[in-house]
């Protein structure tokens, strides 16, 4: 640089020294801007998060407290609506139900991963007769209001025997039912070229060993993401056990909820909201730890120049 | 290793269009047969008929002995290399390398060694810990390569292997590649090599012999020289060489015995080797001759054509003048020290066929009516 003591006068360092007018304006402008729409966004987020905080701080207040002030801070943080929820007005603990609910969504979920998986390889990479037809009636079911099949479901599934069994809740899953996960599996394979697939044929893999070996793990990204989903939806539903499940053993944590609502007279709030707070915490803890799956997508493909 | 046959191999696909029609094709044990032609031409399709990717709707193919219609790809005795490169893109490059001695349930030790030696050959032993995303293109195109080498096909097929490479990695690769076909070959265990590309100065350089297609069709095969000095046809005259071989269309008629040939206002004769094999010949005709085979001389020479200078580019060593006959675009190439300075632009100048380096096509079939009858 010394060797050259002219050069630098030409670089932009001179014209950073003195702003003109004109910059000093847009820089006040944009930052202007930034600070407006992150106070914005700010807000906004504090406005949906604020039911969610309020839960939580209003589950360690106690009951007496619940509706006399309005703050979110408890004045005196007490545990025991967790202690006296735990136990429930049932002959069982909450523990049961969480595992119930466990038991609902762990083979739901794999059954889904797995025939969503099947169910989406046959329809991206094979022809067959009457796939044309076969295709719109997922896509169909896609767009069919859940409501309009919940009666013939019902029906069908009393005449199987099925009633207060876990069966209607995993079946219908493990069968690809979900059409909606068949078909962000299928969008996902469609964007991945079959050139692995076909260098794994002619390496000597037949189909199965083709769709475990090589389609499974370039599929990961997705399948988490329809784990994830499955599980989030199965933990929140309300409806499904609702209609299905009649013996309080078999209830999941959703039921559980409702049921403290039911039996007492009068509502223990503190204890509701508790156990509300607990039923949170699976999804969210699923979420986050499969967060960097869930965002990562593809970033591994064979393809480079 | 075996010799691969095509008989009336034929494609069509399932929307109707037919990509291959019916062709024949014998690739001798040991051989490097290139198959090119333009995009689309149904190169990959016949590649893929061979390798089982894509059924075969008419004729057969033959590995060795056994006709493999059937078969499914592992068990034909192939290896394929893809265009992009098809590496498994979750396996470090050791496990894809043995990715199909896996499947064959092979032993452990035995998958070592094979491992170890074609990585040594491709030079990729510092590779195998990693994913395919971790490799330049060309580290992946060795890869690649191994994957293909490890498992002592009987036919090696490639897809425009090198079409993925900057101009000077795909020089090095090429040679990588026939100098690993030689080695094989000096090694006692011959590869028979079926090698897809567009590039027609892949085809000539790596070629034993060449298969030029064209609309699914087989235009000619034959080794380099000969489909540089004697084309079949004029497509097939006017797809290999650099720059392309000038085509005019031109009347052939008989001057009490001589053959002329009208363009225009314009007669040559025929050249003294070529008069006797067109002596059945006659009408619409179209003149072939590579930039190469014409020299300049002065405007309205005889047995010459007049043209109009229309651009000069200069290579360096060589020159392409740009010459508009009759409307028709002749290229000529002129090594740089004998170029008359002196012609420029809109110049009139005379452009001489050199010897008997002239081909007659027919109009209507192009078929070469200049190849001597042997
Ligand atoms: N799956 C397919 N369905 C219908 N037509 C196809 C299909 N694949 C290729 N073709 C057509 O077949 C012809 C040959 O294709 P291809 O073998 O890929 O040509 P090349 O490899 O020589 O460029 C092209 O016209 C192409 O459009
Ligand atoms: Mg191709």
């Amino acid at each position: 640089m010394a060797a050259f003591p002219d050069l630098p006068k030409h670089s932009g360092s001179g014209e950073r020294d003195a702003p003109t007018q004109l910059e000093i304006k847009l820089r006040r402008k944009a930052r202007f801007n930034a600070a407006l729409r992150y106070t914005l966004l700010t807000v906004v987020g504090l406005i949906m998060v604020y039911p969610l905080v309020w839960l939580i701080g209003a589950s360690f207040k106690t009951n007496a407290e619940m509706f006399s002030s309005p703050g979110f801070w408890p004045k005196n943080p007490t545990i025991q609506g967790y202690i006296d929820g735990w136990q429930t007005s049932t002959p069982y603990t909450f523990g049961r139900f969480f595992l119930n609910s466990l038991w609902i969504i762990i083979p739901k979920t794999i059954g889904t991963a797995v025939s969503c998986t099947l169910v989406a390889y046959g329809f991206a990479r094979f022809e067959f007769p009457g796939k044309k037809i076969l295709f719109a009636s997922v896509i169909a079911t896609l767009l069919l209001p859940n409501v309009v099949t919940r009666i013939p479901q019902y029906l069908l599934f009393r005449d199987l025997g099925w009633l207060n069994t876990f069966l209607p809740l995993w079946v219908p899953s493990a069968l690809a039912g979900d059409a909606f996960f068949v078909f962000m599996v299928i969008q996902f394979l469609r964007a991945i070229p079959r050139d692995m697939e076909e260098a794994a044929r002619v390496d000597g893999a037949n189909t199965l060993q083709t769709l475990v070996f090589i389609v499974v793990p370039m599929l990961m990204p997705a399948l988490i993401s329809v784990c994830l989903f499955q599980f989030m939806w199965t933990m929140n539903d309300f409806l499904g056990p609702l209609i299905y499940l009649s013996s309080v053993d078999k209830y999941p944590v959703s039921l559980a909820l409702k049921l403290s609502i039911d039996t007492t007279e009068a509502f223990a709030w503190n204890q509701i909201l508790a156990m509300s707070v607990l039923a949170l915490a699976p999804s969210l803890a699923v979420f986050f730890l499969a967060q960097k799956y869930f965002i990562e997508g593809i970033s591994t493909g064979g393809v480079k120049g | 290793m075996a010799e691969l046959q095509l008989r009336g191999v034929e494609k069509t696909y399932g929307n109707g269009f037919k990509a291959v029609h019916g062709i024949d094709l014998d690739v001798a044990e040991g051989e490097f047969m290139v198959l090119v032609g333009p995009s689309g031409c149904a190169k990959s399709t016949t590649l893929r008929m061979i390798a089982g990717l894509e059924t075969i709707t008419g004729g057969e193919v033959r590995i060795g002995e056994q006709v493999v219609n059937d078969l499914v790809p592992g068990r034909r005795g192939i290896a394929m290399v893809f265009q992009n490169y098809a590496l498994y893109p979750h396996m470090k490059v050791r496990r894809n390398l043995s990715f199909g001695l896996k499947l064959k349930r092979k032993p452990k030790a035995e998958i070592e060694t094979a491992t170890d030696e074609v990585s040594g050959i491709l030079e990729i032993e510092q590779l195998l810990d990693r994913l395919p995303k971790q490799l330049s293109g060309g580290q992946a195109q060795r890869v690649a390569l191994g994957r293909a080498l490890i498992k002592h096909p009987e036919v090696f097929l490639f897809d425009e292997p090198l079409s993925n490479l900057d101009a000077k990695l795909r020089a090095s690769m090429r040679v990588r590649i026939t100098d690993l076909h030689k080695r094989l070959r000096n090694e006692g265990r011959p590869a028979t090599v079926v090698y897809v590309t567009h590039d027609q100065v892949e085809a000539m350089t790596m070629g034993d012999r060449i298969c030029v297609m064209k609309d699914g069709h087989i235009m000619q095969v034959a080794d380099p020289t000969t489909l540089y000095e004697r084309p079949a046809n004029d497509f097939v005259a006017g797809f290999i060489g650099m720059p392309e071989m000038n085509l005019v269309g031109c009347v052939l008629s008989h001057d009490g015995g001589t053959p002329v040939l009208t363009a225009g206002r314009q007669r040559i004769a025929v050249p003294e080797g070529l008069a006797g094999r067109l002596s059945a010949a006659e009408g619409a005709v179209r003149l072939g001759i590579r930039p190469q085979h014409l020299q300049v001389v002065a405007a309205d020479e005889a047995n010459a054509f007049t043209g109009t200078v229309s651009n000069i580019e200069f290579l360096g060593h060589e020159v392409n003048l740009h010459v508009e006959v009759e409307g028709a675009q002749f290229v000529v190439v002129v090594p740089s020290a004998e170029l008359d300075k002196k012609i420029g632009r809109g110049d009139q100048v005379g452009l001489r066929p050199l010897g008997a380096n002239i081909h007659i096509f027919d109009a209507e079939s192009g078929i070469n009516l200049s190849l001597p009858a042997d």
